[in-house]
């Protein structure tokens, strides 16, 4: 079975986010970068499933080249090879163009990305992919059993949860639940040492763009909290009704 | 024409349905044209959305899935000028599946209407609410999804005429079990949400949180490290790589405030944090706090909105 697992190159969950001082683009400078959380639990479930059935991993990302440390790392974890889709990524239909294009020209059988990336937040690639491709599509997947050539997967809705089933090749857009926080894996010195060897392939992605980002900002500071004495609990209720009239 | 897409649970509309017909009427009277709403044809009472400013409104046998509805709606699109999907746990499917095959141009965690609408530019949250991006919509039919509750409902009146469509989009999954919990308010959509963390010190003492979120008629949360050691369900984490909440309510009791939290809060109108510490950093990002014990602060907050709801 081959799996590709789509994987961003986000700043770090606990990162400051600074923009440039023009407003124009997210200013990388002193970040450190991770595997998208949302990609490393698809990750940690490939890794599942090659280990009770049997699979080749292939991790893939579009970007530039200073991406290749993540997807080193993500192939120190246990991902088979990588591909790196040379493109700067400009909007999410660009980046899902490129997906699709690699995809066409290489056999999967399951291809699992992370719901959503941390920085931009678009959830819109996976759903892309799949409607490109005219596969099947779960989108905030929390469980995954794979039979053979069918899949049934589990999936958040507003509220509650639906259970499909579907034929293979399928998309997943997925999220914790897939596996849990302590699957997740650290990578250790021997996969460090062996994911230098493993093969990275770059090649070319889409370039263009249906949207472009104007400008950044960070929201506006919060004013001081105010205080409320813990015997005054009626206080804050008054102050919730007559003041921020929450209720 | 602003072309919306109007979702129904079970047959009923629910407040982000006419938030969204309500958005599709800003933005068409800003580029001076009119509203069709398409919705199922099985939803009760569609020509309510009337009200909220829809000028036709189009039923048609909706497919069972996201990525069917949006294949149909990629069908009737015609020569809309725009389209408007609110960004429910369906309709953040409906919306890039459309724009993969309309080839449209999308804004998907959309916090306001288009301040600009030729070409459309809006507003988004970004590295999870850390940031705003101002983004334009250049190439390609203009599609906007919107965070629920991030603009309202505003009442205005459109024709309402009612036709019938139809659109082939076939489903690609088999639905073999929808479970929604029933009599508990859904997170995403909460107004009020009421949430708590370690410092409740044990899954034996969420009473008095669902409690206190009975009487505000609140949806209950967590923090993290509460549902990943199990004292609550992983569809109660709120945060970064959790759920995403904009309430206009959001009561943290007993949690620290870890960047990671916040990212998933901030978007609240109003944020309360109740902490014993008072260095925790969620009286930084807190409208109102009370530094004390939860486990006497809350009986008291309980009881006094029960005076308050009896007294209003």
């Amino acid at each position: 079975m081959n799996i590709l697992v789509c994987i961003s190159h986000v700043p770090d969950t606990t990162a400051k986010i600074n923009f440039t001082a023009d407003g124009s683009a997210f200013d990388p400078l002193g970040v450190q970068f991770v595997i998208n959380p949302y990609d490393e639990f698809g990750l940690t479930k490939a890794l599942h499933i090659k280990e009770a059935q049997g699979a080749t991993i292939t991790v893939l990302n579009v970007g530039g080249p200073e991406t290749e440390p993540t997807l080193r790392k993500a192939m120190a974890i246990g991902a088979d090879q990588a591909i790196r889709l040379n493109a700067t990524p400009t909007d999410a239909i660009t980046v899902a163009k490129s997906i699709k294009n690699h995809i066409q020209a290489n056999t999967y059988d399951l291809i699992i990305c992370g719901q959503e990336s941390i920085d931009y937040n678009g959830q819109q690639v996976p759903a892309m992919v799949a409607a490109f491709l005219d596969l099947p599509f779960v989108n905030a997947c929390v469980g995954l059993d794979i039979n053979g050539d069918t899949a049934t997967a589990k999936a958040e809705i507003d509220g509650g949860h639906t259970t499909y089933s579907c034929s293979l090749p399928m998309v997943v857009g997925g999220k914790k639940g897939l596996v849990e926080e302590k699957d997740l894996r650290i990578p250790n010195m021997r996969g460090i040492m062996t994911a230098r060897t493993k093969p990275l392939i770059v090649e070319e992605g889409e370039g263009g763009g249906h949207t472009a980002a104007v400008s950044f900002a960070k929201p506006a500071a919060k004013s001081a909290v105010k205080l409320v004495p813990a015997d005054q609990v009626n206080e804050l209720v008054r102050m919730l009704h007559e003041e921020s009239k929450s209720i | 024409m602003i072309v919306v897409f109007v979702e129904s649970w079970n047959n009923q509309f629910k407040k982000a349905s006419f938030e969204a017909v309500s958005y599709a009427r800003s933005w068409a009277n800003t580029t001076g044209c009119g509203v069709r709403a398409i919705t199922s044809a099985s939803a009760e009472n569609a020509n309510q959305l009337a009200q909220y400013g829809a000028d036709e409104i189009a039923t048609l046998e909706l497919a069972k899935t996201g990525a069917g509805i949006g294949a149909q709606l990629a069908g009737l699109v015609g020569d809309a000028q725009g389209i408007v999907v609110a960004g429910t746990a369906m309709g953040k499917i409906i919306a890039p599946t459309l724009a993969a095959l309309s080839n449209g141009a999308l804004s998907t965690n959309t916090t306001n209407t288009p301040s600009s609408t030729s070409p459309v530019i809006v507003e988004r949250g970004a590295f999870s609410s850390k940031g705003i991006e101002t983004i334009s919509l250049n190439n390609g039919l203009p599609i906007i999804s919107f965070v629920p509750n991030a603009i309202g409902i505003k009442e205005e009146a459109g024709a309402g005429a009612m036709s019938t469509a139809e659109s082939a989009g076939s489903d690609m999954l088999n639905v073999d079990e929808v479970s929604v919990a029933s009599g508990k308010v859904a997170l995403p959509e909460a107004e009020i949400v009421v949430s708590a963390g370690r410092g409740l010190k044990g899954p034996e003492n969420w009473g008095m949180i669902e409690e206190l979120a009975n009487v505000l008629g609140a949806a209950t949360a967590c923090s993290k490290p509460v549902s990943d050691i199990g004292w609550r369900p992983h569809s109660e984490h709120v945060g970064q790589t959790g759920i995403q909440v904009n309430p206009n309510l959001y009561i943290a009791v007993g949690i620290s405030g870890a960047i990671q939290h916040l990212a998933g809060v901030s978007a609240s109108k109003t944020i309360v944090a109740i902490n014993t510490d008072p260095e925790a950093p969620f009286f930084k990002a807190a409208d109102y706090g009370i530094v004390g014990d939860a486990f006497e602060v809350i009986p008291q907050l309980i009881e006094e909105l029960r005076a308050f709801k009896a007294a209003n």
